[in-house]
């Protein structure tokens, strides 16, 4: 073996304060990146598709690394905060079951003792697992750049493959969740070729409550990802379930509805009728998931 | 050619300085600086696992660190496993399981192996399978690797 590919050049920083961290990469005017993890942008700079003179490390601030949670305020969690971290906290894995699903899978551990989610959500790929649980749990995105901070919905947040809302010099500091109502529940699922390690060719999340009766849904949220140029809520879906049973039927009748809003493209992962019909099939299995963690709560 | 920067952090329980560029990840630091050559290039893109190490007792890709962010840290590499010249339980059943042919994968599974009993000292094989399943093989089919530590656990659990 010769020697190993190397990076080109850079240099590095990592800021303590988040402010000093977007003006810095405010002033590098496109040639500066944010560091998290580094599983994507590391290998997106060594492969050449992208390239930077300054990498900005963004972990050394605190607010980045958060994880706080409470009942009644919800979640804070850190844009750099690693999957690996999330899953371990019992709070989190009992209040948001789908967006702990998405981090037990994002890669192996390895990747998962580094990877965030807020790394996840800046790269906006249409497949990135955890952008479907952060939709049907309404999380919102905390940016903050050099002239101060705004706050968007996550359903704002990506605007096309590999592209988002943040102005040059932003950075997501944080995501909030809202906390969950009593009688809810939540799950996502992907489909991949292997059992793990992979893309998926089509994925779904689901939230519901219940009434107090649990008899009848009370609101609902279903997502989709990898099967339109952004993840994707579908909305009608979610609406016919209002007041609706919590029965197999109506999970896979909200599955027939959610197929609506996919317009997935043909890859060598899957073609377009495959994947549509994914979409349908895992929103009606999230859906019979989540309602199963409100009935063993 | 961009400016070296100073690191200092603890390698397999010793205080290690070295000077990096920005650019060099974790892995090429340990083989081509500090000459540790036991953590494995298989893909150098975070998909193969051999190049495991621990940073601050986490199994991470050493590939997918920067070399400069390691500052301050903690990291155990496969030359820290063994102990005062005894082979890890870990290292003597995969050994004797023969659980590795070309051995390329296998710094990266131990390390990984050692993470997950060190958490779970009596994993299922389904949680082997599962949380090694950033570390790949191409030669031995897995189930050997499986059944080592499987063993290892079982001779960890019994000294204790
Ligand atoms: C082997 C392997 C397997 C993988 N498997 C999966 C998988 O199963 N599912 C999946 O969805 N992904 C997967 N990925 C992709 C990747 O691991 C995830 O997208 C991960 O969540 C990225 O997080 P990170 O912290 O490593 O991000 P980084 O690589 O550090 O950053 C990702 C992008 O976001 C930007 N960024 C990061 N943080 C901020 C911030 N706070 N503000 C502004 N911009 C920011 C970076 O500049 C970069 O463009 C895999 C990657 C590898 C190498
Ligand atoms: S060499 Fe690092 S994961 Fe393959
Ligand atoms: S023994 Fe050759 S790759 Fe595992």
């Amino acid at each position: 073996m010769g020697g190993l590919t190397t990076l080109s050049g850079f240099e590095y920083v990592a800021p303590t304060d988040l402010t000093a961290a977007a003006t810095a990469l405010r002033d590098a005017g496109g040639r500066a990146c944010v560091l998290a993890g580094g599983t994507d942008i590391l290998v997106q700079l060594r492969e050449g598709m992208r390239s930077a003179d300054l990498v900005i490390d963004v972990k050394k601030i605190p607010e980045l690394l958060q994880l706080e949670y409470a009942p009644d305020s919800g979640l804070c969690l850190g844009a750099a905060t690693p999957c690996y971290q999330i899953y371990t906290t019992a709070d989190v894995v009992n209040a948001y079951p789908a967006l702990v699903d998405a981090t037990r899978i994002i890669g192996g551990w390895q990747i998962q003792s580094r990877a965030s989610v807020g790394g996840n959500l800046c790269n906006s790929s249409p497949a990135a697992d955890s952008i479907p649980p952060l939709l049907v749990h309404q999380a919102v995105c905390h940016l903050a750049g050099p002239e101060g901070r705004r706050s968007i919905p996550v359903s704002d947040f990506c605007t096309a493959p590999g592209k988002n809302s943040l102005q040059p010099g932003e950075l997501l500091a944080t995501l909030t969740l809202p906390p969950q109502p009593a009688n809810a529940g939540s799950a996502y699922q992907r489909f991949i070729p292997r059992n793990e390690m992979d893309i998926a060719v089509a994925s779904a999340a689901s939230w519901i409550e219940l009434d107090d009766s649990r008899n009848a849904i009370k609101s609902a949220r279903i997502a989709l990802g990898a099967v339109a140029p952004t993840p994707v809520l579908a909305e009608e879906a979610s609406q016919f379930l209002v007041g609706k049973a919590p029965t197999e039927e109506n999970f896979s009748e909200a599955g027939v509805l959610a197929r609506q809003v996919a317009s997935p493209i043909d890859d060598m992962r899957g073609t377009v009728e495959f994947r549509v019909h994914l979409a349908g099939v895992l929103t009606q299995r999230t859906l019979a998931l989540a309602h199963q963690r409100v009935q063993d709560s | 050619m961009t400016k070296k920067t100073h690191v200092t952090t603890t390698i397999n329980g010793e205080e290690t300085e070295f000077l990096c560029e920005p650019r060099q990840s974790l892995l090429e630091v340990l083989r081509e600086v500090l000459d540790l050559t036991g953590s494995k290039e298989g893909c150098n893109n975070g998909n193969c696992g051999a190049c495991t190490v621990l940073l601050d007792g986490l199994p991470v890709d050493s590939c997918l660190v920067l070399a400069v962010e390691t500052e301050g840290a903690e990291i155990t590499t496969i030359e820290g496993i063994a102990q005062q010249g005894h082979l890890h339980p870990l290292q003597q059943c995969f050994l004797e399981g023969a659980a590795l042919q070309c051995g390329i994968c296998t710094p990266g599974f131990i390390v990984g192996a050692k993470a997950l009993l060190d958490r779970n000292p009596d994993p299922t094989e389904e949680e082997i399978r599962f949380n090694l399943a950033g570390n790949l093989c191409r030669c031995t089919g897995y189930d050997k690797i499986v059944r080592s530590i499987q063993e290892a656990a079982d001779r960890l659990q019994s000294a204790t």
